[in-house]
């Protein structure tokens, strides 16, 4: 075990990939000497040369493109979208190729798409989006968000082996600001598994990414006041871990859902939907939601801050479900 | 390689068998009942461009793949695709190469080495791109051929592959089918430019322009694409100029063609360019040419009539192949975690 950084567990996961297979190569926009503007590829290219680390054009359509291609000639591309949020201009490739080739084709494309996501840096609307909904809504993709270090290393190894395309969202303000203990050598953490990371009796906090360590915090708070919070980390949104939530919410019989994506139309919704429509008899109050607020990400740190959930939307929300 | 007879009859039958599988095509769509039809959709024919389809698909080997467009049918004939197996997907049937779930061109072959086709216009480029790339990561000595039309030349997608294939000096041929209308639109209100293949220049690669009729001109200039490719040069571009002598598809009567246009290139048609080539050049006779025809024709007769009673595929199967694994119910599940 060695401490690692989110983003330094990232980049230990495809030195691994790399070294454990020769059909894992990485490609993206500035990912070879310079490493990636995040620094998550750095020392692949000296390490694997150019032929498995790549520069690519500014063409996330064109990156999409051969991601496709060489999982369907048998390769394990793991391409990078510089930020999520430039995967607007590839959608294309993305939805209309990737997602239904296996339907349709019957052809298997072991992609991985890692994606910087998410916001809280400052770097405003063009950079900070989490756009996760658009994609929960696809068939035929997967979607995985690691909120640790330990995760994010054996989530990205499980998504590279994966037979499917994975879109793999990093939230970056993680990159350099979580650390933890992480197993040096090979291992996988199975994609469809969440983890409850506190156990709680009185309420079901469902969150993922860069909202779980939020949740944390806001359910110590609730703990000051004898409300106990379960905090269940989804890990992967598709596929979903149905069960977790069931058994959970069995035992607590309320729920909130916290994500950093903007509320309206979020996967929030759409899981409180779920539990609703299969939880019925064991709901003891409404499901809420918090999320972030309808608006462009702005960049100016006192508009992002009350763009964004903190632990005091949490908490009122927390309030309000157990005074039902 | 040598133009022997024996290529130049093999050419001619391709383009007669294209013209009279896609003939049928049509008059079933025109006779079928509307509330039973036996093809689901309309069919998308490639009359009067049958010879860029079949010409380039002839400078294909075993390893290399094809990433077809819309008109492409003598493509896939050549590559192995059966004229049942084309029915069948016309059909809609379980037996089809997407087991009844797309329809009419919208399929492709992995086991043959093609691009399963992708009606979004132009992206098969940038997934062309991905096989040539991987066939260079592998040091296959193999090539893409990919297609699409004037219409899609439009699209940021095919400029961004283009730029993409060049500066990597990737394998692949790009194929521009200028067949002279996107759905309605001439190509004047498509482009700027005289010839397409000029862009080639813009992106630092070499650009072609070939008389899309000629079935033989085609084969020879993609034979040439491949070698340069092969030879590590980098993508071609090349555009064959063309006519579609129909509509987009068979529900479009091409009203907007002024029909000057449509007398002046059906004396160019490609399947009476490459007739009058063989009896020209080899021992080819009117005779022979009907025997071929008759031939044909009842290998299209049986093709359909058999894959018409191949069943469909049955709701049950919905679910199944969203994901390698299955459904998402079963990827779930698999994660212990199905809830219902």
């Amino acid at each position: 075990m060695v401490e690692m950084t989110y983003g330094g567990a990232i980049r230990q996961a495809l030195f691994t990939a790399m070294a454990a297979d020769d059909d894992v190569y990485v490609f993206g926009e500035d990912v070879a000497k310079f490493g990636g503007v995040f620094g998550i590829t750095k020392g692949l290219y000296e390490k694997f040369g150019p032929k498995r680390v790549k520069n690519t054009p500014l063409s996330e359509g064109a990156i999409i493109g051969e991601a496709i291609g060489a999982a369907l000639y048998g390769l394990k591309p793991v391409a990078e979208i510089q930020f999520s949020d430039f995967i607007t201009t590839a959608m294309s490739p993305l939805i209309d190729v990737a997602a239904n080739y296996h339907y349709r084709n019957n052809a298997s494309l072991p992609l991985v798409i890692r994606m910087p996501s998410g916001g809280g840096m400052r770097i405003g609307n063009f950079h900070s989006k989490c756009l996760e909904a658009w994609f929960y809504h696809v068939p035929g993709l997967k979607i995985v968000v690691p909120s640790t270090p330990r995760d994010a290393k054996g989530m990205l190894l499980a998504a590279i082996k994966d037979p499917d395309p994975v879109l793999f969202l990093e939230q970056k303000k993680l990159y350099y600001t979580v650390k933890e203990e992480v197993e040096e050598e090979y291992f996988e953490i199975p994609l469809g598994f969440a983890r409850t990371v506190r156990a709680g009796s009185d309420l079901t906090l469902v969150t993922y990414g860069a909202m779980v360590g939020l949740g944390l915090e806001a359910s110590q708070e609730a703990s000051k006041q004898g409300i106990s919070v379960e905090v269940i980390d989804l890990r992967t949104l598709t596929p979903l871990d149905e069960a977790t939530l069931k058994t959970s919410l069995a035992k607590t019989h309320r729920a909130i859902l916290l994500h950093e994506a903007v509320k309206r139309g979020g996967v929030g919704g759409d899981i409180a939907s779920l539990l609703m429509e299969n939880c019925f008899e064991d709901l003891a109050a409404p499901l809420l939601r918090v999320g972030a607020e309808f608006c462009p990400v702005p960049a100016a740190p006192a508009l992002e801050d009350a763009y964004l959930p903190s632990v005091e939307k949490v908490l009122a929300a927390i309030d309000r479900v157990m005074k039902y | 390689m040598e133009l022997t007879p024996d290529l130049l009859k093999t050419l001619y039958r391709y383009l007669v068998t294209t013209r009279t599988l896609e003939n049928r095509v049509a008059t079933i769509c025109q006779s079928q009942n509307a509330n039973d039809p036996l093809i689901v959709g309309k069919g998308y024919l490639s009359a009067g461009q049958e010879a860029i389809s079949v010409g380039a698909a002839h400078a294909l080997r075993q390893g290399d793949w094809l990433a077809v467009g819309h008109r492409d049918m003598g493509a896939h004939l050549v590559r192995g695709i059966t004229p049942q197996e084309i029915f069948a997907q016309y059909f809609c049937r379980a037996t089809s190469l997407t087991q009844g779930r797309d329809e009419n061109i919208h399929f492709g072959c992995t086991d043959k080495k093609i691009l399963g086709f992708i009606s979004h216009m132009g992206a098969s480029a940038c997934v062309a791109n991905g096989l040539a790339a991987a066939m260079k990561y592998r040091g296959d000595p193999n090539f893409v051929l990919t297609t699409f039309g004037d219409g899609a030349s439009s699209q940021g997608i095919v400029h961004e592959s283009l730029n993409y294939a060049a500066v990597f000096k990737l394998p692949v041929v790009f194929i521009i089918n200028n067949n002279g209308y996107a759905i309605s639109t001439p190509v004047q209100e498509q482009f700027a430019v005289k010839n397409l293949a000029d862009r080639a220049a813009g992106y630092g690669i070499s650009g072609i322009l070939v008389d899309g009729n000629d079935v033989v001109a085609v084969y020879q200039n993609a034979l040439k694409a491949r070698d340069h490719v092969l030879a590590g040069k980098g993508p071609v571009l090349m555009e064959c100029k063309t006519m579609r002598m129909c509509g987009h598809g068979t529900h479009d009567s091409a009203g907007y063609v002024p029909r000057d246009e449509i007398e002046a290139w059906e004396k160019r048609d490609p399947l009476l360019l490459m007739k009058e080539q063989l009896v020209k050049e080899i021992d080819f006779t009117e005779e022979a040419d009907k025997k071929l025809s008759l031939e044909v024709n009842e290998l299209i007769e049986a093709a359909w009539q058999a894959a018409a009673k191949a069943s469909g595929p049955r709701a049950e199967d919905l679910l199944t192949g969203v994901y390698t694994e299955g459904n998402l119910s079963d990827v779930n599940f698999r994660g212990r975690s199905r809830m219902l």
